[in-house]
Order: C-alpha cells, then sequence, then structure tokens
C-alpha cells in the first residue's frame, strides 16, 4: 500500500509539473499572437494589401494635332485585335486551327501565341492577330460561335493620314526605349506597347500630348484574377494641338517633289509673323509604318537611301546660299552708305583680286549695273566687288540679323545653325587672317558661308515684312504687334524688293520663266545655284560640263527665295532642291507653284 | 462547474441517471463552443456557405457527441479490461493498411468501413494510452524505475510509431512518441534516463535526416527559411504570417479576412484554419480559442487528480497531452514557431476521423471522471 502511496504521489506531483508546462507553452503561443497581430500588425497589413491589390495604368488617349484649317493631320485610330483566352475555349489547339481556316497566321505567329499561352495564366487574354481589317473584323464575328474564347478587342492606335508628306514636321511615335524609360519616371512609360514621341512635333509636344494616366486598383485573388475594383482614378486626354501647318499647301508642295523625284526643302512662311505654313523635306518616310514599327530590312534600306529620307533637309541640311545671299550683301552695301542705289559696276565676265582671276557666271559679262540691276540679273562681278568694298563684316552682321548663321529654335530635333563667317572667326576656326578673296566669294554666298533652308525662309520673310524680325514656328502667334521692327530703313528693303520683282517679272531676269499674275498678285524672288564640285581650270578652258551631263550627285543645288503678293507680301518661301541643277530652271518653278497655290486658296486671308 | 468537493460514491455501480448527472458540463460547454466556433469559420472558409464544409462538420460533431456520451457513460473498468485487447486490434489494423498500402491501395492510411473512414493511425493513439496506462496501473514504482521496467512499454509505443512514420504520416508519429514521453514522464521514469534517451536521439539525428522524405527534409529547411523559397513550400509559412499579422487586434471581420477569402492562404480550412480565425476575429479569437483550450486541459488534469484510479488518472493525463498536442503543434506551426507537420486543430479544422478520435477522447475523459471513486484492481 505504501508503495501505491509513492507510486500515486509521483504521479501527481508530476501532473502538476506537466499542467504547468502545458500551460506556459499555450501562453508562448498567445505570445506569439501578440507580437504578430499587435507588434508587426503595420507591416502584414501592407503585405496583404500588396497581396490582394493590383494596380492598373489606364492608358489616356493621346492628343490629336490639327492644321491650321482644323484638318486632323494625328489621330487615333481604332486599332482591331482579336484575342483569344485559354480557360474560356474547351481546346485551345482546335480552336487556332478554325481560326487559321477563317484568317491564315504567319509562319511564326502560331508558336508566339502558344508560346504566350502557355507562359500566362490561362484567364490571360492573348493576342492572335492586330491592326485588323473591318473584313477581318466582319469575319470574325460572323464566325464567333465556332471560335469560342476568341474575342474582338479595340485599342487605339496613332494614324498620321498625310502619311510622309508631314513626317518632317510631325515626326512619329514608337515604344519607349530603355534610356527614355530611365529619363522619364511616368509610370505610363512602364506599360508594355506604350509609345512616344520620337521625332518633330510628336516629340516637341510630348508632355501636352501625352496627358497623365488614370489609374485602376483592382482586388485580385491568389492565382491574379480580378475580384472587383477598388478605385478608380480617371487620367487626363493628352491636350489637343493646332498648329500652323497648312495640310492642302503642305500635300502640294510635298507632291511636287515627289512627281519630280527631286530632294531638298520647301518652307512657307506667313512674313508677318513667322507661322509656318509648308514645311517640306523630300524624300520623306511612312510615319504610319515607323509608329508599327520597321523591320530590320526596312530600317537599312532607309539609312543607306542615298536621298537620306531620314534627315530634315529643312533644318539639318546646310548648304552655300548661292546668290540669294546677294539679298543681304545689298542691304549691308546700301545701310553702310559706301553703295548708293544708282552706283554702277562694269561687268566684263571677270575681275581679278591679286593674282586671283574670278569668273560672273555669265561669260561674256552683264556690262555696267546698278544694285536693282545686278540683282535682276544675278550679276557676280557686281557682288564682288560689293563685297571688297563694304568688308566681311558688314555682310556678316546684315546676315545675321536677317536670321542666317545661328540655331531659330523650332524645336524640332538636328536644327543646324548654318555659318556665316567672318574674321574673327576664321582666327579661331583655321588661327589664319581673313583673305580679301574670301570676302569676294562670301559676296556671292560662296566660300564657308552656309545656311538651312528655314534660315532662308526668314531670310526672305524678313525682307518681304520690311525688317520685322519674324521667327518661324508651328504655333499660332496670337499678338504679331510684339515682333520687333530691324534698325533699317525701308528705303533699302525696298530696293532690294524691287530687285527680287525685277528677277521674276521682268523679261531677263532670272526666274522670268516662273512668273505669274493672279488678280494683280505678283510674285518677286532670288534665284540660287551653288556649285557642289570644284571646277577645274582645264574645264575652264574647254568647255564647263552642262548640269545634265553631271552624274545626280555632281549636280548644283538649285535654290529659289521668294514672296508674293509683291504688294502686300503675305507668303514667304525658300525651297532648296539637292543636286537639282539650276535655281532658275527647277527651284524657281516649284515655288512659283507653292505660291500660286497659297495664293488660289487663300489661306491668309 | 466542475465541483472538487462533491459527495463520494464508494466503489458501487452507479445507475445511467446517475452516471449521466455526473457529466461536466461545464466540460462539455467548453468543447461545445470550439466546435460551434469551428462551425462559423468553416461557414466563413466556403464565402458564407454552409456547404461543403461547415454542414457536414456539423453532422460528424453530433455523432462525435454522440459517442463522446456513450463511452462516458460506459464503465471504466471496461477500458482497463480491453485496454491491450484494443491495442493489438489496432496494430493488426495499422500493419493491415500498411501492408495493404504497398499491395495495391496507393499510400492509403484508412481502412473504408463504408459509414466513415477507420484511420488505424489515429485509433492508435487513444489505444496506445490505454495499454500504456494498463501496464503501469499493475506496475510498482521499483519496477517503473527499472530498465527492463520500460522497456515492454517502450516497444508499445515504438512499433506503431514506426509503422505509422513508413505511411509516411510524420505529424502523427511524433504525436504517438510525445505522448509516450509524457506518460513516461508521469509515471516516474527518472529524468536522467530522458536525458540519456535524449542525447542518443540527438546524435542519430543525421543519420535520421537520411531516411526522411524529401518533402520532409523541405518542410524542416523552409521553416528554418521560410524566404528560401518563398513561391514553394514557404508559400503556406509565408502566408500564414501575413493573415495572421493583418488581422491585427480585432480582426477584418467576419467574412471579410482578405489573405483566406482570396485564397491566398492554403489549406484554409484545414490546417490553417486557425490562421483564418485570427484574420477575421484577430488576436481577441485567437486568444478565446487558446484559453477555451487552457480550460479543457486544466480540467482535464483535475479529474485526473481527482480520481482514485492509478489506470484513470494516467488515461486522463495520456489523453488530455495527446489533445495538447494538436493543439500546440497546430498553432506554433501556423504562427511559424515549428516546420509545417500537418496536424489539424482540433474540433475546428475540417475533417471527420480526428473529431470523432478527439471527441472518443473527450469521452474517455469523462468517463474517468464519473468513475473517478471506482478503485480498480492490478489484474
Amino acid at each position: 500500500m505504501n508503495r501505491d502511496k509513492d507510486k500515486g504521489k509521483v504521479l501527481i506531483n508530476r501532473s502538476f509539473i506537466m499542467i504547468i508546462a502545458k500551460l506556459v507553452l499555450l501562453t508562448v503561443i498567445i505570445l506569439r499572437l501578440y507580437y504578430l497581430q499587435v507588434f508587426q500588425a503595420d507591416k502584414y497589413k501592407m503585405l496583404a494589401d500588396e497581396n490582394r491589390i493590383s494596380t492598373r495604368l489606364l492608358i489616356p488617349p493621346r492628343g490629336i494635332i490639327y492644321d491650321r484649317n482644323g484638318v486632323m493631320i494625328a489621330s487615333n485610330r481604332q486599332n482591331f485585335q482579336v484575342m483569344i483566352v485559354a480557360e474560356q475555349t474547351p481546346d485551345v489547339q482546335k480552336t487556332l486551327n478554325k481560326f487559321k481556316k477563317i484568317m491564315p497566321l504567319a509562319g511564326d505567329e502560331e508558336e508566339r501565341i502558344k508560346r504566350d499561352l502557355r507562359r500566362n495564366r490561362s484567364f490571360v487574354p492573348i493576342k492572335i492577330k492586330d491592326n485588323l481589317t473591318w473584313d477581318e473584323v466582319a469575319k470574325i464575328q460572323l464566325n464567333a460561335p465556332d471560335l469560342q474564347g476568341i474575342y474582338i478587342d479595340e485599342g487605339l492606335s496613332r494614324d498620321y493620314p498625310f502619311g510622309e508628306s508631314m513626317a518632317h514636321i510631325l515626326g512619329y511615335v514608337s515604344s519607349v526605349s530603355e534610356k527614355e524609360a530611365k529619363l522619364d519616371n511616368d509610370p505610363l512609360l512602364q506599360v508594355p506597347g506604350f509609345k512616344i514621341g520620337k521625332a518633330g512635333v510628336e516629340k516637341l509636344f510630348e508632355k501636352e500630348l501625352r496627358g497623365r494616366g488614370g489609374s485602376l486598383k483592382l482586388e485580385v485573388n491568389a492565382y491574379g484574377r480580378v475580384m472587383k475594383e477598388i478605385e478608380r482614378i480617371e487620367g487626363v486626354p493628352g491636350r489637343a494641338l493646332s498648329l500652323t501647318i497648312d495640310s492642302r499647301l503642305q500635300q502640294k508642295a510635298y507632291d511636287l517633289f515627289k512627281e519630280q523625284e527631286q530632294s531638298g526643302a520647301a518652307i512657307v512662311l506667313d512674313v508677318r509673323t513667322g507661322e509656318i505654313l509648308a514645311f517640306v523635306s523630300a524624300p520623306s518616310y511612312d510615319p504610319n509604318a515607323m509608329a508599327k514599327g520597321l523591320s530590320s530590312q526596312e530600317w537599312k534600306d532607309l539609312v543607306a537611301n542615298e536621298r537620306n529620307p531620314l534627315s530634315n533637309k529643312a533644318i539639318a541640311g546646310q548648304y552655300s546660299p548661292g546668290s540669294t545671299f546677294k539679298t543681304v550683301v545689298a542691304l549691308a552695301a546700301l545701310e553702310s552708305g559706301i553703295i548708293k542705289p544708282q552706283m554702277r559696276f562694269f561687268c566684263s565676265g571677270q575681275m581679278y583680286v591679286g593674282n586671283h582671276a574670278f569668273h560672273c557666271w555669265r561669260r561674256a559679262g552683264h556690262g555696267p549695273l546698278n544694285v536693282v540691276e545686278a540683282l535682276m540679273h544675278s550679276c557676280d562681278i557686281y557682288f564682288y566687288e560689293v563685297a571688297q568694298r563694304i568688308g566681311i563684316e558688314r555682310i556678316a552682321e546684315m546676315a545675321r540679323r536677317f536670321g542666317l548663321g545661328k540655331e531659330l529654335n523650332i524645336g524640332l530635333d538636328n536644327e543646324k545653325s548654318g555659318l556665316i563667317p567672318d574674321k574673327k572667326w576664321k582666327l579661331k576656326r583655321f588661327g589664319e587672317t581673313w583673305q580679301q578673296g574670301e570676302t569676294v566669294i562670301a559676296g556671292i554666298g560662296q566660300g564657308y558661308v552656309l545656311t538651312t533652308p528655314l534660315q532662308l525662309a526668314t531670310m526672305v520673310a524678313r525682307i518681304a515684312n520690311g525688317g520685322y524680325e519674324v521667327k518661324p514656328t508651328f504655333t499660332k502667334i496670337a499678338d504679331r504687334s510684339k515682333i520687333k521692327k530691324m534698325d533699317i530703313s525701308s528705303e533699302y528693303i525696298d530696293t532690294v524688293k524691287q530687285g527680287m520683282y525685277d528677277v521674276v517679272n521682268v523679261p531677263g531676269g532670272t526666274a522670268y520663266r516662273s512668273h505669274f499674275n493672279i488678280d494683280g498678285k505678283e510674285m518677286a524672288g532670288k534665284t540660287g545655284s551653288t556649285q557642289v564640285r570644284r571646277i577645274t581650270m582645264k574645264e575652264r578652258q574647254t568647255r564647263i560640263l552642262r548640269q545634265d551631263e553631271l552624274p545626280w550627285k555632281f549636280r548644283d543645288h538649285a535654290l529659289f527665295i521668294a514672296f508674293a503678293p509683291y504688294d502686300n507680301p503675305l507668303y514667304g518661301i525658300a525651297v532648296l532642291v539637292e543636286h537639282g541643277g539650276g535655281g532658275s530652271s527647277v527651284a524657281a518653278p516649284i515655288a512659283s507653284a507653292i505660291l500660286q497655290e497659297a495664293i488660289n486658296l487663300d489661306i491668309l486671308k | 462547474m466542475y465541483k472538487p468537493y462533491e459527495t463520494t460514491i464508494n466503489n458501487q455501480a452507479q445507475t445511467l441517471g446517475e452516471k449521466f448527472a455526473n457529466i461536466s458540463f461545464s466540460y462539455v460547454l467548453f468543447i461545445c463552443v470550439l466546435a460551434g466556433i469551428g462551425f462559423v469559420v468553416l461557414y466563413s472558409a466556403a464565402n458564407g456557405n454552409w456547404n461543403p464544409w461547415a454542414i457536414k462538420q456539423l453532422i460528424r460533431f453530433g455523432m462525435g457527441f454522440c459517442l463522446m456520451i456513450v463511452l462516458a457513460l460506459t464503465d471504466i473498468r471496461f477500458f482497463m479490461r480491453y485496454a491491450y485487447v484494443l491495442y493489438f486490434i489496432t496494430l493488426l489494423l495499422l500493419i493491415a493498411v500498411e501492408v495493404g498500402g504497398h499491395i495495391g491501395m496507393g499510400a492509403q492510411r484508412w481502412i473504408n468501413l463504408g459509414i466513415i473512414k477507420l484511420q488505424p493511425s489515429e485509433l492508435m493513439k487513444i489505444s496506445l494510452v490505454l495499454a500504456l496506462a494498463r501496464y503501469f496501473h499493475a506496475t510498482s514504482l521499483q519496477t517503473i524505475r527499472t530498465i527492463p521496467g520500460i522497456i515492454p512499454p517502450a516497444l508499445m509505443a515504438l512499433f506503431p510509431a514506426a509503422l505509422i512514420v513508413m505511411q509516411p504520416d510524420l505529424g502523427t508519429s511524433l504525436m504517438l512518441v510525445f505522448t509516450t514521453v509524457a506518460i513516461f514522464f508521469a509515471v516516474g521514469v527518472q529524468l536522467w534516463k530522458f536525458a540519456l534517451v535524449g542525447a542518443g536521439a540527438l546524435s542519430v539525428m543525421p543519420i535520421a535526416w537520411h531516411f526522411l522524405h524529401d518533402y520532409q527534409k523541405n518542410r524542416v529547411l523552409t521553416f528554418l527559411d521560410p524566404e528560401r523559397d518563398p513561391l514553394g513550400a514557404g508559400y503556406h509559412i509565408i502566408q500564414s504570417k501575413i493573415a495572421l499579422g493583418s488581422g491585427g487586434i480585432f480582426g477584418k471581420g467576419f467574412m471579410n479576412g482578405t489573405q483566406s477569402h482570396l485564397n491566398f492562404l492554403p489549406e484554409k480550412h484545414t490546417d490553417f484554419i486557425f490562421t483564418m480565425l485570427s484574420e477575421e476575429f484577430g488576436m481577441i479569437g485567437g486568444v478565446v480559442i487558446i484559453v477555451l483550450n487552457m480550460l479543457i486541459l486544466i480540467y482535464s488534469y483535475a479529474f485526473a487528480i481527482r480520481c482514485a484510479s492509478y489506470f484513470g488518472k494516467l488515461v486522463a493525463i495520456g489523453l488530455a497531452t495527446n489533445y495538447f498536442l494538436y493543439v500546440f503543434i497546430n498553432t506554433a506551426m501556423v504562427l511559424g514557431l515549428i516546420p509545417v507537420v500537418g496536424v489539424p486543430l482540433p474540433l475546428i479544422s475540417y475533417g471527420g476521423t480526428v473529431m470523432l478520435s478527439i471527441m472518443a477522447s473527450f469521452g474517455i475523459i469523462l468517463c474517468v471522471h464519473i468513475n473517478r471513486n471506482i478503485q480498480i484492481g492490478k489484474d
């Protein structure tokens, strides 16, 4: 019995130890609950929200771009895509086979679709094909009962109705590069398939056109399926833009280049404001193809094209202005007082500066000429004489006042400054002093002088408007009274304008063949042709080759600057035709046709 | 409430009515409250439906409740008498399942009896406690303190434990071993022997590691570092902690647990039901469960201490320990304190076998209490 008592006592003692131990262990559970649910509650609440809330960006529609008359020149097109949802189709392969009978798929497309289906959960829609035509959409809708799990989805894609004629103004949109994504922290850029402006106005006004993305907070379950919408914040659609371009004039100008298979540039400005009415660089590229994405072969072809369709020749091409430069040389001469309007110089066809002979384009010479006659005939000797007398500094100063020699900052990429040389520049650039012969050659717009077609258009606009410092722009100028007038006598400008009038409208003028008269509205202009090759002494002694005897690359650049109507100037134009031959024969007719179109359309009422 | 000083009835047969009146109604109440909370959570787990879980669980609880009452009203000497018989039958069933499993029933752990699936390993938890209680009831303290005295009961435990670990069901097997250790401790086996066996177990651990299945190794490794495989094995522990932690003090509200309703929480109606409960009802809900279980344990021990027979005491302690192991292993597991071993939370987790075996245990514990004054001889 005693032993049994001991046995019972031991059991009771140990039972107490056991129940205490158990209660302690369960207290540990309570403490652990406290640690997780009170002490670390905030951390886990955040993690739980991260689990359940999936935020999606709502992509705002990109701003539409209009021309000056409200015509859409960049818009958003509905892009029909056909999608498949694996879990809604009984047999993916069979459904795809049925689909292929209705609409064939390109070779590797089916592989791509199957890969996407494998990589995503079964309720995620996978794109089969995009950019469907209406016919294709109708076909799929018609066969819908056979195509379970396949449906049509619409998105927006950028559309440029004028295609290549506007490409150098508008640029294009394309997928975001890694570098761009790093520079801009807008979350929209992280959205797959989002496109941003890569060139032109699309890039210049990217921020305004893009708008702001909205967000959609969704509750999702562990498999990513959407359970309900928690919150929707609407975004801000991209702002619409109105440009100063007139799409009719733009199309006409581009077509002129295209019909003649010429490359070059043409810019039409409103001379009163600097608003750009047409802005052509030819040849061009198809921005719609760019927005869709080019194949590497298409890209290679574009880059390798010797006419350089990707380069915006209106601002990125630098050319010798040639004889069009004589207008500012004449202004510099008149303003200097050294040259009087009636002073005549005799052109014998050639002259010597030091030991070096300088030739007039007309071997026989022009005889005695004043400034108006010299402009009309584009006499080189007259301007050699004038340049020599007034010196390079006066010429350079006047050229700069008329918009040459530095960027006009219209905002597009790759705008070049051109070059107006002077003594300081030469010393800095070559460490050499300026030579008299260099002044002479600058007097006819050759040598070091380089300008862009846009600068020439600005120059002619400033002449046409009587010396107002207009700057070219794609956005409307609300108040033109703010435009400054340059301190230059209108008498001198009128003299130069008279010379430009005679170029076109007096028989014997270098562009007489391009004259027109629409209800008394006439054009005034100045031709220019610039050599891109050196004429050798030997060639000069025998016979200078005609332009059509030379290969394209060695032909002269043809230039023409003009304004119209002469009496009440509204339109200023600069035309450059690369390797076009002569300014009077190639560039002037194009400019004339464009200006007639502008007058007929009565763009600036 | 439990009344420690009620009148004693000396070793005389009680009528059925007397026995019934002697049932501790507080104890039964705790059990019903816990089970009731279980139905509520299962109802929420099915997104506000009685189907598929809550209604079945209710039926099982009803069956379990009847079983509990029947066992509670049984004479305790019956359990004493048939303890070994029951043990051997259960062992045979275990062997049958083990052999059958190899022959072609796959990795089945149960025998289909038509209405219920009998899981011998679950039954063994009770049978082993009864068998050990009978052995120690008949053995003197001196014998218990000798090594030959504890070899037979050790073998009684290790043989089924080994069979079960081969099933493979590490969780149940460990529970058998722990329960046995607890009984050895209670009957007075010297502490140095535990220390010796413990040291021995530690030294063979590297070898045992070798024999673990890959998924078992993974569970241990993942427990040690849940981030090791956040989408695979560690996912359960991480999501369970997120669900618990985000519940805070007051919880997200009934049917509002995001982690559980959006399926981030795995096994929310079975092994991880404590997590779901603590997500929706917060720390308050979790503490209520633990406190109710503490009360059940305190009452069980009180029954044991108040019982006159050594057999009764030991049966109550053994079964209470078994119940405690369920509760502790499950909650510690979902709280990330121990590896995920796949042990349900009794009375609350969805599952028929455990419900029945636990209700049977409660029935036997109540039986110990009702028969607390009956002396039992050593045979």
